[in-house]
């Protein structure tokens, strides 16, 4: 964990080999896959080479022995040039294998992790429903135990990592039993009665994997029930919290992206005879970019120290991704207008992450939902 | 057959950041945090790749660099290097390619390799004669250029660049081997290797320790000396061929005119 806001050796180098990554393998092919909607099997393939999806693991399970802050990390250097390649890894870990790693038995951690920790295969979870977003309680989708086994109905919304080639399992939540009893159930796929819809059409995050999914009398066994029956809303409200920090540092990524950009031009870029970054207009704007960023990763730094050193940490959570999604839309426009008519081209990377970060105040808990959750936290 | 490699590495200034050169030595100020010559990451994961086909075996790092500098070597650790020897001695302050040859040299020697691998020439300095000169020191082959390298018992394969294709050499190991960028893939340092090389040996020595004549070393011992440095020409403007059809034509005409064909 950081020391105050710096990092330590190892950890700085690891951040930097992340960066090396982005910059070599994942932004060269960020506009192709946005531009064809297509799943970047390649580049996932060289972060499980890395060990990115087993960071905050241990070795045991196939996993890199590192800590929540580390995934972060490794979050912002991606988003940096890529948000669908950051949110792939951010799902895969906090929503995908967490669960299993935190509530899962022995034998389900052994039989599902090592393939999910290598990046082999991935793990969705379906939470969101077409009926149940922000208030995640009214969830509609049952599940019934028969003959040994769980029958699964109804449909979700918006899953990650749901519909790819390598997806092997989704854990759902689902109505268990009277008093809204909500379980976790993980179903491996494919399954018999589910099927994974056509991707959405969406504004950004295009090379990142989204379906609608349904479920019709899809049948698992009993024993994947993912932690004790009833406990399933709960249990996953701490890995919403946890996802918070990382949606942050992917927040935070986007806005160093746009501002890395947004410097780089100003500094090429000339009009009027001088380049555009020395008139002060583009130049407190890129300054305004620079403090926004830096203060939403203090935010999230703070609130995964937090999280590491077993403090409380929900309202920091929810205020790092309350200034940090905030930070990436605003870099995002201001980055866009700094780079004039190229901006709004599509395959420019500051145009990508103007449409891009729109989801990062709506995703993981609303910017409403997060004021509400410091709100209360304040005692109102 | 377990072998053992040693990959000779050198810690340098950032090439991003700002560098400087010392206004009356010419040298290269390196007072700040260094990093591993990326050059050298080339040798590094041949020595890695060699001592797994060799089916066993480690690679131990060797390099000469001042105030007790490891980031560079722990960049190499944490891909999968076994230890490391450093030389930090005050007295070698402005030694020049020979000295460092020298001081390399009798490090390798205490490692008692079976290949010694090196890049062909530092990202920063860039004489490009060190590894020879370790080879001729140690008395030990060496072959330079090395585009593929193969271990076969005990000898080793080259496929040694040239400017028309490549020459196929084979020494006898123990050898001095120098290798080019690009000649494999450096593996990225996974978390769990960069946690692993905080706690990996690093054996630091002096001048002394080594045996060696500190005269012979350091800005006394230098027999090279930088008279004076220019900076180097700004790129000019490339030339731009509209192609019409025949702008083969002019392209042939223009690398007729520089003497490449």
């Amino acid at each position: 964990m950081a020391v105050g806001t710096l990092l330590s050796d190892e950890l700085e180098m690891f951040r930097r080999t992340v960066e090396h990554l982005a910059n070599k393998t994942v932004a060269p092919v960020a506009a192709l896959h946005d531009r064809e909607g297509s799943f970047p099997y390649e580049v996932v393939e060289e972060m499980g080479r890395l060990g990115l999806f087993g960071l905050p693991f241990p070795a045991e399970y196939g996993g890199m022995g590192g800590d929540f802050f580390a995934l972060c990390l490794a979050i912002e250097e991606l988003a940096r040039v890529d948000q669908s390649v950051a949110i792939t890894l951010e799902a895969a870990v906090s929503l995908g294998a967490m669960p299993i790693y935190r509530f899962g038995t022995e034998e389900q951690k052994q039989r599902w992790l090592p393939d999910l920790l290598s990046g082999r295969a991935l793990a969705a979870f379906g939470l969101t429903e077409p009926g149940a977003g922000s208030d995640a309680g009214g969830t509609r989708t049952t599940a019934r135990l028969q003959d040994g086994q769980w029958v699964i109905d109804g449909s979700k919304a918006f899953i990650t990592n749901s519909g790819t080639s390598i997806t092997k399992l989704i854990t759902v939540t689902a109505v268990t039993g009277p008093g809204r009893e909500i379980s976790a159930i993980v179903v491996p796929t494919p399954a018999a009665g589910l099927t994974v819809e056509p991707g959405y059409s969406k504004v950004g995050w295009h090379a990142s994997d989204t379906h609608p999914l349904s479920f019709d009398g899809v049948r698992v066994p009993a024993e994947n029930l993912l932690g004790e029956p009833g406990r399933g809303y709960a249990n996953f409200l701490r890995i919403l919290d946890e996802g918070r920090i990382a949606i942050a540092a992917l927040a935070v990524g986007a806005a160093q992206g746009c501002l890395d950009e947004s410097v780089r031009y100003a500094k090429e870029r000339e009009a009027f005879g001088r380049p555009i970054g020395a008139n002060q207009a583009i130049a407190f704007k890129l300054a305004r970019m620079q403090a926004r960023a830096h203060t939403a990763r203090l935010a999230y730094y703070d609130a995964a120290a937090r999280m590491s050193a077993g403090l409380a940490f929900k309202a920091q959570a929810s205020i790092a991704k309350l200034v940090a999604s905030e930070a990436a839309m605003d870099n995002a426009r201001d980055a866009t207008q700094i780079f004039g008519g190229s901006g709004f081209i599509n395959d420019t990377p500051v145009a990508r992450h103007y449409r891009d970060s729109k989801i990062l105040e709506i995703g993981e808990g609303t910017s409403e939902v997060q004021l509400m959750l410091i709100a209360r936290d304040l005692g109102l | 057959m377990p072998m053992k490699v040693v990959v000779c590495v050198k810690q340098i200034p950032d090439p991003a950041g700002e560098l400087r050169l010392d206004p009356a030595s010419h040298n290269l100020v390196r007072d700040g945090k260094l990093i591993l010559d990326e050059s050298d990451s080339y040798g590094v994961e041949m020595g890695l790749q060699l001592a797994e086909q060799a089916g066993g075996g480690e690679v131990t790092l060797v390099s000469m660099a001042p105030h007790s500098e490891t980031s560079g070597l722990r960049t190499a650790l944490a891909m999968g290097a076994a230890g490391a020897i450093l030389v930090s001695d005050r007295a070698l302050e402005g030694t020049d390619a020979l000295g460092t040859a020298k001081v390399l040299a009798a490090a390798i020697r205490r490692a008692q390799p079976d290949l010694v691998l090196a890049a062909t020439e530092s990202s920063d300095g860039y004489t490009g004669t060190v590894p020879v000169q370790i080879a001729e020191l140690l008395g030990l082959p060496s072959v330079t250029f090395s585009k593929k390298v193969t271990v076969n018992g005990d000898k080793v394969l080259v496929e040694r660049q040239t400017e028309q294709g490549y020459d196929e050499v084979e020494v006898p190991l123990p050898a001095v081997v120098t290798v080019t960028a690009g000649v494999v893939e450096p593996r990225y340092p996974s978390f769990k290797g960069i946690m692993a090389a905080k706690s990996k040996p690093v054996e630091e020595l002096t001048v002394a320790d080594l045996g060696l004549d500190p005269a012979s070393l350091g800005a006394g011992g230098s027999r090279q000396q930088v008279v004076s440095v220019v900076p180097a020409e700004a790129r000019a403007a490339g030339e731009i061929v509209t192609d019409d059809g025949e702008g083969f034509q002019q392209v042939l005409a223009y690398l007729e005119r520089i003497k490449v064909i």
